[in-house]
């Protein structure tokens, strides 16, 4: 466990009114850190202007900070080339640029291959490529106990799959793919391999270079940076092949009335006016994780995963839905507890100023796989603690003392 | 306020008109596709006026309790008087404030109630 109270790091969290907030929705966002909040107010209040293009100070101090921004992503996540870091909205943009843009080059009959565990950040944007362009959709299966099966790998992956396209981290389940013998799988073939890292990248280290991935995408709101940004990575020979995907000021080389060229990597997909502040925050937010240190990360967060199975599996009536043991999982917990609907468990922990999530976590097919219509998701980052768990397991106990 | 009162939690554990209703003339099932719960409403009319209503659904305490209430009140209504029926009938009988995304548990019966009677 961390020794230092990182909480008190976090402005919303140290607030007298949130004081006794449990906060345990962080799969879904997290918190801001003050170094992140204190960064984007010093840019608005102190080099604020549009980027590129300005030959003032301020245009070009912001188109500085801007750059500068990009520079430290391609660090955090071991990318070639800062150029090889595109800033869109979040993880579904990113999602969405890449199927529209690369199922382009695909013949009707090419295969897609997916797994039962995706976001529907991750799925849907294929399907809708797959119909436009007449490609099929195949996926990894998952087991009964959560994790992906890759006994099948070698099938699944063809020389008709042209792209695989797989979460690092599932946000329901908890599970940490393992990503190298799915990319492994997927370069044998030829297949463009793409990682949504939206879950992982706030509990894992992730080198893109070491991982061979062809793009990878997050966003900066699950990792303490401000909402409004995402990333998306891809391999330079890559992104210089794709279509861009949206169309306008800042994307072009040249422009006449009835036509353009486009302008290099990142530009090219960048179009529009981008987040500039945002990238500034997550710039800082990248920062903030690399000063606590991956190492104290993964200890903290493996003490708080070891100690939420096994609190919550001591609670008669609750069922996980993800692997009750610690190795490769993050601290997440979705489970179901018999004769309390997911709503009115998390009615009853706010209630008592613990904050869950109930539904289906935007993965409605993985939950109609395990006939579930809805889970319970308390999830855990760096700023919670074991007390926070065990607020949890009490707000349990009070909602089956309320209905059962 | 404690969302879950008494009143609500005993008509969530004790619903007074639960189950299909024999020789239904109207009849519909809605669900709240965000959340999976679902409720399914029968009515029995004569001439104009509701002899018996009835609910079955899944869901979480608000949507059950909501449903068996307004089972409860639409029963010896003519349809002429539930025609119209505004969501504050049904908010005033769950008699909690609720937020948002709460609010739609509450008025999912509600749903199944103007299907059933369009
Ligand atoms: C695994 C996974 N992929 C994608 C997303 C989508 O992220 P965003 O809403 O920031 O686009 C999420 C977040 O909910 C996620 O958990």
């Amino acid at each position: 466990m961390l020794k230092n109270n990182i909480k008190s790091q976090f402005p919303l969290l140290d607030s007298p009114e949130n004081k006794n907030l449990a906060f345990l929705d962080n799969a879904a966002s997290t918190q801001k850190h003050e170094s992140v909040l204190k960064a984007m107010d010093d840019f608005y209040r102190g080099s604020y202007a549009n980027i590129h293009r300005g030959v003032y100070r301020l245009a070009e101090a912001a188109t500085a900070a801007y750059e500068n921004a990009r520079v430290t992503i391609a660090q955090f996540i071991n990318a070639g080339e800062e150029a090889e870091i595109i800033f869109t909205r979040n993880t579904t943009n990113s999602l969405n640029m890449v199927a529209s843009s690369i199922c382009q080059q695909f013949a009707p009959g090419d295969e897609i291959l997916l797994t039962e565990i995706e976001h529907h950040a991750n799925l849907v944007p294929w399907q809708q490529a797959a119909k436009h362009y007449q490609l099929k959709l195949k996926f990894i299966p998952v087991t009964s106990e959560g994790r992906l099966d890759l006994s099948n790998i070698s099938d699944l992956c063809n020389n008709k799959t042209k792209v695989v396209a797989v979460s690092a981290m599932s946000n329901v389940l908890g599970t940490i793919t393992e990503l190298e013998p799915i990319i492994s799988a997927a370069h044998k073939v030829g297949a463009v391999v793409v990682v949504d890292a939206a879950q992982a990248v706030p509990h894992t280290p992730i080198d893109v270079k070491k991982l061979d991935c062809d793009f990878l995408t997050f966003s900066a709101h699950k990792m303490f940076g401000p909402s409004g940004i995402g990333v998306l990575y891809g391999k330079r020979s890559l992104l210089e092949a794709l279509e861009p995907f949206e169309f306008g000021g800042g994307m072009i080389s040249e422009v006449t009335w009835n036509s353009s060229t486009w302008a290099d990597i990142p530009e090219k997909f960048e179009a529009g006016t981008p987040p500039i502040a945002e990238a500034v925050g997550l710039a800082k937010a990248a920062e903030f994780i690399q000063s606590v240190g991956w190492d104290n990360f993964l200890s903290h967060e493996a003490e708080l995963t070891n100690y939420g199975l096994t609190e919550l599996t001591k609670i008669s009536g609750l069922h996980l839905f993800g692997p009750s043991d610690a190795k490769n999982r993050g601290p997440v917990f979705a489970f179901t507890l018999d004769g309390v609907h997911p709503h009115d468990l998390a009615s009853v922990l706010d209630e008592n100023n613990i904050a869950v999530r109930s539904g289906h976590h935007c993965a409605m097919p993985l939950h109609r796989k395990f006939e579930l219509l809805a889970t319970t998701r308390a999830s855990c980052t760096i700023y919670n603690t074991k007390e926070d768990i065990d607020r949890l397991v009490e707000g349990i106990k009070k909602a089956q003392k309320l209905f059962c | 306020m404690d969302l879950y009162q008494q009143n609500i939690l005993d008509y969530y554990k004790h619903p007074r008109k639960s189950g299909e209703v024999a020789g239904a003339t109207h009849h519909c099932k809605t669900s709240n596709p965000l959340c999976g719960d679902n409720v399914e409403l029968w009515l029995k009319l004569d001439g104009n006026k509701i002899v018996k209503a009835g609910w079955q659904g899944e869901g979480c305490v608000l949507s059950q309790a909501a449903s068996d209430m307004l089972s409860e009140y639409l029963e010896g209504k003519t349809i002429l008087e539930i025609k119209n029926i505004d969501k504050n009938v049904l908010l005033k009988m769950v008699g909690v404030e609720l937020g948002p995304n709460r609010l739609k548990c509450a008025l999912l019966p509600l749903d199944a109630l103007r299907e059933a009677i369009k």
